[in-house]
């Protein structure tokens, strides 16, 4: 037991340097930029003296290292500095009101958790219906079923999202009014309603995952029904089905749980598509808009969250393959 | 809420069905093996099957009808049916007709193939096709602007189309369906540019980190683990809003290719790392350095061949990601700039159209169109993989 932890405590780690040598990545991309931000908000007629009073304010005459540090120190006690776009500048505007819009953090943190709720019913969907799918893919193999589905599964997995998204709009909102077209979602709402407006979009990104994991597990399946402990229980006369179930799927877990992280950490990307199709309020989104506008503070913090979400997910399926093989759980 | 206990009673219905099916096909077969031995979930399966089968049937006949409101419904479902099957009677010609003309060896390629395969074959030439001689088959201009705008697609003067427009024409009067067949030039060639630098960066940084050994190939590793940690859309999302600053137009396009080929080359990079080292432990690898052949040697002309087969599979996949990225950059905003006609660009542009599906569906098929050829074109390729990697796995089960 003490060597598993130490293995857990390893790769958490390494995860935590990876982490800070991602920020380093992302910090210097953002600081490549040329001239200065200060200059970027002002525009082309902007007074010396205006230029230089919100380099102060943003803190842009000290050097990089020193920025770095005090981005990295703010970042981990939850301040991502301010956003440009709101930025209000007090020493410059001659007033200090509406500072709380104006900082990233507080831009960003109801959109998180409308993205991690969107990840998580989209996750509620897929996971059970993958793992189903690949069980009866793999029991079915060369069937006209088993065809049928993995010609879709490939369909869908090579589809854009937003192809994914406008179709299922053109059902299930246009033509059927089932589900709104647009998922805007708001704190007062009840649950229920708010998985109504979000199940669209969860819908779409299903599709684009579950393919995925299906494969995957059919693959897993499928992989291990040469071994001789299953011919063993067929040969004892068991059902395909208990075959597969009981025997089969619990060997193939570690590749299945594995493939399933890996397709979580891929929703972070996709959610940023299926947002923004579906003007869903979520961090995505922000991201998104940040960029066109070239709001630097939050397009850096995104950048980071998304980093720390997909370097945590990929974490995680590295531990969870490791609990879940005894051979690595006792090493030799 | 009739809509649910409807879903609820056709169920139950179905599932009553496969019991039957089984019941009266083990009656009228005499106990035939085929229905003594079939579970009960195999039953339902054929008849969920059937099902489908002839709902798809019944709803390409409504599709049909005359009455319009009906017909507008199922416009889709009928046009998505009519092309799956021109689609797959074509991909069948096709590969009747490969098995017939041809040199011996891509005769026999072609008998073994399936007719997925043979579909991906022929939508990938059908787009090369079309994107080389782009400026010969287009009937206008991709930046050309005409007087009419927001003609309807089809063609059909009493719906407000024109037949010199036979996909209508977009918000400020350009023809879509030109547009859509320059995109095949734009989209198609950026995402293959950016596939091709990916792969000449990535594959050689590869191959050198595995001849190399040592630092050379502990410091690239350790590079592309820190890249490969940030979400590769995301990461190419900072990096183009950093280019935005220096480049406009034509020039952020070119970054954009630039950028996504630094990022695509890790994993091309990983890859080659891998297929690599398994190749320079060789002999004819000893031989060689023996005879004191240089790098560029090596990598080029004793590696490279004996990893193209792996480094293939992998370039049809790493160009469906490249060729998605872009769209999906291009669909946000930030991707291939106008005036350059985009796939992605053009399903942004058009997506309000979606709006009339339930009065004119015509109108609202304009943004799916050109998101449907990226499907297609990504569907193709992948199919084309598919089959290889199955070839060469020699899976039976």
């Amino acid at each position: 037991m003490a060597s598993i932890l130490l293995i857990i405590a390893q790769r958490l780690a390494l995860g935590l340097v990876t982490l800070f040598v991602v920020s380093i990545v992302i910090f210097t991309a953002v600081n490549l930029l040329p001239g200065d931000f200060a200059q970027l908000i002002l525009g082309q007629g902007a007074t010396p003296e205006a230029v230089e009073s919100i380099r102060r304010d943003l803190g842009l005459d000290q050097g990089p290292v020193v920025r770095y540090f005090q981005w990295l120190a703010g970042a981990v006690q939850g301040d991502l500095g301010n956003s440009f776009a709101q930025a209000n500048f007090a020493s410059f505007a001659g007033s200090d009101t509406g500072s709380g819009l104006s900082s990233v953090a507080g831009q960003i943190a109801p959109r998180f958790e409308n993205t991690m709720f969107l990840a998580g019913v989209t996750a509620m969907i897929a996971v059970p219906v993958a793992i189903t799918l690949g069980v009866l893919a793999a029991l079915f193999r060369n069937s006209v079923f088993d065809r049928a589905t993995n010609i879709l599964t490939l369909s869908s997995i090579s589809s854009p999202e937003f192809f994914l998204a406008y179709i299922l709009i053109l059902y299930l909102a246009v033509q059927n009014q089932i589900l709104p077209s647009l998922s805007l979602v708001n704190d007062d709402m009840t649950f229920l309603e708010r998985v109504r407006m979000t199940l669209l979009p969860a819908l779409t990104l299903t599709l684009v995952v579950t393919a995925h994991m299906m494969r995957m597990t059919r693959a897993a399946i499928i992989n291990l029904l040469a071994s001789p402990y299953i011919e063993m229980a067929r040969l004892k006369g068991l059902s395909p089905m208990r075959v597969i179930v009981k025997h089969a799927l619990p060997n193939a877990l570690a590749p299945i749980i594995n493939v399933i992280a890996l397709n979580l950490a891929y929703l972070i990307t996709g959610v940023v598509v299926v947002e923004v199709v579906f003007g869903y309020t979520g961090i995505g989104q922000l991201f998104v808009d940040s960029v066109k506008i070239r709001d630097i503070p939050v397009v850096q913090a995104c950048c980071l969250i998304f980093a720390a979400a997909y370097i945590l997910l990929n974490l995680t399926a590295d531990i969870m393959s490791i609990l879940s093989n005894p051979r690595l759980r006792h090493p030799k | 809420m009739s809509f649910w206990v409807e879903t609820v009673l056709l169920l139950a219905a179905m599932c009553a069905g496969g019991w039957i099916f089984r019941f009266v096909g083990r009656k009228v077969t005499n106990n035939k093996p085929f229905f003594r031995d079939m579970s009960y979930g195999v039953a339902f399966g054929y008849v969920l099957g059937a099902a489908v089968l002839v709902w798809l049937i019944w709803a390409y006949m409504l599709s049909r009808s005359s009455d319009m409101m009906v017909a507008n419904k199922y416009f889709f479902l009928g046009k998505a049916i009519e092309g799956f099957l021109i689609f797959a009677v074509a991909a069948w010609i096709f590969r009747l007709f490969g098995r017939k003309v041809g040199t011996e060896g891509s005769r026999k390629l072609f008998r073994s193939m399936p007719l997925t395969a043979s579909f991906g074959i022929m939508i990938i030439l059908i787009y090369a096709i079309l994107a080389i001689f782009a400026a010969g088959i287009a009937p206008h201009g991709q930046e050309e602007v005409f007087a009419r705008a927001n003609i309807v697609p089809g063609g059909d003067v009493n719906l407000g189309g024109d037949p010199a427009f036979p996909l209508g024409t977009d918000q400020i009067g350009r023809d879509i369906l030109s547009r859509l067949i320059y995109g095949a030039q734009n989209t198609v060639g950026i995402a293959f540019v950016t596939t091709c630098l990916a792969f000449f960066v990535g594959g050689s940084l590869g191959f050198l980190a595995a001849t190399l050994g040592g630092w050379t190939d502990q410091l690239l590793s350790r590079a592309v683990d820190v890249l490969m940690a940030i979400p590769a859309l995301i990461f190419s999302l900072l990096l183009i809003t950093v280019a935005s600053a220096w480049f406009t137009g034509f020039g952020l396009t070119v970054s954009m290719v630039v950028i996504i080929a630094m990022i695509d080359s890790t994993r091309v990079y990983r890859l080659a790392r891998a297929v690599g080292i398994n190749i320079v432990v060789m002999d004819y690898i000893e031989a060689a350095k023996l005879r004191g052949e240089g790098l560029a040697y090596l990598v080029f002309r004793e590696i490279l061949p004996n990893a193209t087969a792996p480094l293939l599979a992998e370039f049809g996949l790493r160009f469906c990601f490249v060729f998605l990225t872009i769209s999906a950059l291009s669909f946000l905003g930030v991707g291939i700039q106008p005036p350059l006609a985009d796939w992605g660009t053009m399903v942004k542009d058009l997506s309000s159209f979606i709006n009339y599906a339930v009065v004119a569906p015509q109108i609202a098929s304009a943004p799916l169109l050109a998101a449907g050829a990226i499907a297609l074109l990504t569907v193709a390729v992948n199919f084309v993989v598919d089959w290889m990697l199955h070839k060469s796995s020699g899976l039976k089960e």
